[in-house]
């Protein structure tokens, strides 16, 4: 206090010239790399494990291929819709009924509208109905999330036994069967005899999201309301209603998840995605996404749905007892979220809690 | 009104006998003050003296119940931050300022992105033109960086600071509104800020600083004005008071 007040008015201090912030750390980089590091791994193993003891490939063949893609197609869709919540900071529970909805009422539509239009019309009106139906409980989630402020994991879980309940009732408590030569069509013929149009419309359609999120204001603004809500709403960006958008869309997604599966098994079932959802939050951590949000990208997300899958098949392929599926992909989450912990800790980021 | 800051530019700023009440509680009476483009004015005073409530009501959070506020010479209303910041006066928070994950441009642009037309057809983010908006930005305060594509979150606090005020650099803020900006930075940190402030004053604007820390105060002010309990306790210019004088007002007696 007895110190000459003007002693520093008179020296302002010069930055330095550069401030060398944003080099990665090698263990950043394995931080988000790590499912495609996991995926190259497991490919790596199985294809070990089928020359040594089968004396065949893992790889080269292309039924091996083939299933594990079909494999991923629903997973590989919730999981994309998942990837806009977890960013956003929330999370869907209730993608899976949503899913199961979706494909209950896109049979009844196809099987409504069989005797009333062409078999190829049919097929895209039931598709439609479909996915649209499937925003109607994304927009409610959206609703609560967004206007009303219920937690995402309350809002959705709700919406989880509202759409399991209705999906039910729906197929009158069974499977809801299809004969649409188109509709099997689609669900199992291939393009160029080799890969299947359910893989191709999922691939298209995560093209899209990727674009979605990465190239747009709405992704942006995704992550940015993941991070931090409150500097979003002062840059000027109307959160509520971008929330209400995100959790519609991630209920489209479910919805496409829900007529891809009607087209595959030509029958919509309540349960289709009932074991799906927790591999779709699993598929975003695995690939690189924090639950806290503000973090994660859709290849990321691929990658993660594909290390899943490739454990899922690859399992059944050496022949162990199934039971060693749950196990794996319990340890490669476990294994992934430290990894992601480890790169916070050490590399001195200033994450926001 | 005052005459202490002594130059002739007309204020770009002109706060008259603001009062602001919550019900029966009375947090700021008839304060004044002046803000002229290239001056700083720091806003002193202890817990509860009423300087987050007058920075909040010429910032557009709070309606004031009483007084005015013109800017040029006009007189203004602002129902929201929004507007305030649409006409020019921005306020930088401490920490709520940045969304971490995003890069500088994200930041600056952030609800205001640029986009652009990619294979001719396919709208989307202009981050090119961000990271050099951002780069020219933040060069203008004197902040050389060498990758535009890092996220905030790896700058240190005094940087991240620094992106905020460019934020409100590159939208052409007339007046700046400081809250605390050196409280949770190391001093070489505090020191990086201090001489930000500077750099935006010799752009012409104006700056309202409001921190705790004198020397802070001293070091960048060109006027001090102090509260207490709501009211204007003395207003004074830099170079003709002293810390003991500056105490003296916020205490009391």
């Amino acid at each position: 206090m007895t110190s000459d007040p003007h002693i520093d008015r008179a020296a302002p201090v010069a930055p330095p010239a550069d401030h060398g912030a944003g080099r990665l750390t090698l263990l950043q980089r394995i931080a988000k790399l790590r499912a495609w590091l996991f995926l190259g791994a497991l490919l790596l193993f199985f294809e070990g494990w089928a020359r040594i003891v089968y004396g065949g490939t893992f790889l080269g063949n292309t039924y091996n291929l083939q299933s594990i893609a079909i494999f991923a197609v629903a997973r590989l869709l919730l999981a994309t819709g998942q990837t806009f919540v977890i960013i956003s900071g929330g999370i869907d529970l209730s993608l899976g009924f949503i899913m199961g909805l979706a494909a209950v009422v896109a049979a009844h539509v196809v099987v409504w509208a069989n005797p009333l239009m062409p078999a190829p019309v049919a097929v895209l009106v039931g598709f439609l109905a479909g996915v649209l139906i499937a925003c109607i409980p994304g927009a409610v989630n959206g609703f609560l999330v967004a206007y009303l402020k219920v937690p995402p994991f309350i809002g959705t879980l709700g919406m989880f036994g509202v759409a399991r309940g209705v999906a039910f009732l729906l197929a009158g408590g069974t499977t809801v069967p299809v004969s649409n030569p188109v509709l099997s069509a689609l669900g199992n013929s291939r393009l160029f005899g080799s890969i299947p149009w359910t893989v191709i419309i999922a691939a298209v359609f995560i093209l899209l999201m990727h674009y979605v999120l990465s190239q747009t204001r709405f992704g942006q603004h995704n992550y940015a309301i993941g991070a931090n809500p409150q500097a979003a709403r002062r840059a000027g960006i109307d959160i509520r209603k971008h929330l209400f958008r995100l959790y519609v869309l991630s209920g489209a997604c479910a919805g496409l998840a829900g007529v891809l599966y009607t087209a595959q098994f030509s029958a919509g079932a309540a349960q289709a995605g009932e074991p799906l959802l927790l591999d779709s939050v699993a598929a975003v951590v695995i690939g690189g996404a924090s639950l806290f949000g503000g973090s994660g990208t859709i290849l990321g997300t691929v990658a993660g749905a594909f290390v899943i899958a490739v454990i899922q098949y690859g399992l059944v392929f050496v022949d162990v007892k199934p039971f060693w599926q749950f196990i794996s992909v319990g340890v490669v989450i476990i294994i992934s979220v430290l990894i992601d912990q480890a790169q916070r800790s050490f590399s001195g980021g200033r994450q926001s809690e | 009104m005052n005459d202490l800051s002594g130059t002739p530019t007309a204020p770009l700023l002109e706060i008259r006998h603001l009062s602001k009440s919550f019900g029966a509680v009375q947090a700021l009476k008839e304060v004044s003050m002046t803000i002229r483009a290239g001056e700083v004015v720091a806003l002193a005073g202890d817990n509860g003296a009423g300087k987050t409530t007058l920075i909040k009501a010429v910032s557009g959070v709070y309606a004031p119940s009483g007084g005015e506020i013109l800017l040029d010479g006009q007189p203004v209303r602002f129902a929201s931050p929004q507007e305030a910041r649409d006409r020019g006066i921005e306020t930088i928070y401490q920490d709520l300022a940045l969304a971490d994950n995003l890069t500088i441009g994200g930041n600056i642009f952030l609800g205001r992105e640029p986009m652009r037309k990619a294979l001719g057809f396919l709208p989307v983010l202009d981050r090119r033109r961000m990271a050099e908006a951002a780069r020219e930005t933040m060069a203008r305060l004197d902040f050389h960086v060498s990758r535009m594509d890092a996220p905030v979150s790896n700058f240190s606090g005094g940087q991240r600071q620094a992106v905020a005020i460019g934020r409100a650099v590159y939208w052409n803020a007339r007046v700046l509104i400081m809250d605390e900006p050196t409280a949770a930075l190391g001093v070489p940190e505090q020191r990086k800020v201090i001489a930000l402030i500077h750099q935006l004053k010799a752009q012409g604007r104006g700056v309202i600083f409001i921190s705790h820390n004198l020397q802070d105060i001293f070091a960048v002010a060109d006027r001090i004005i102090v509260l207490r309990r709501g009211v204007e306790a003395g207003e004074r210019r830099i170079s003709e008071t002293s810390h003991e004088e500056v105490v003296r007002l916020m205490v009391g007696g």
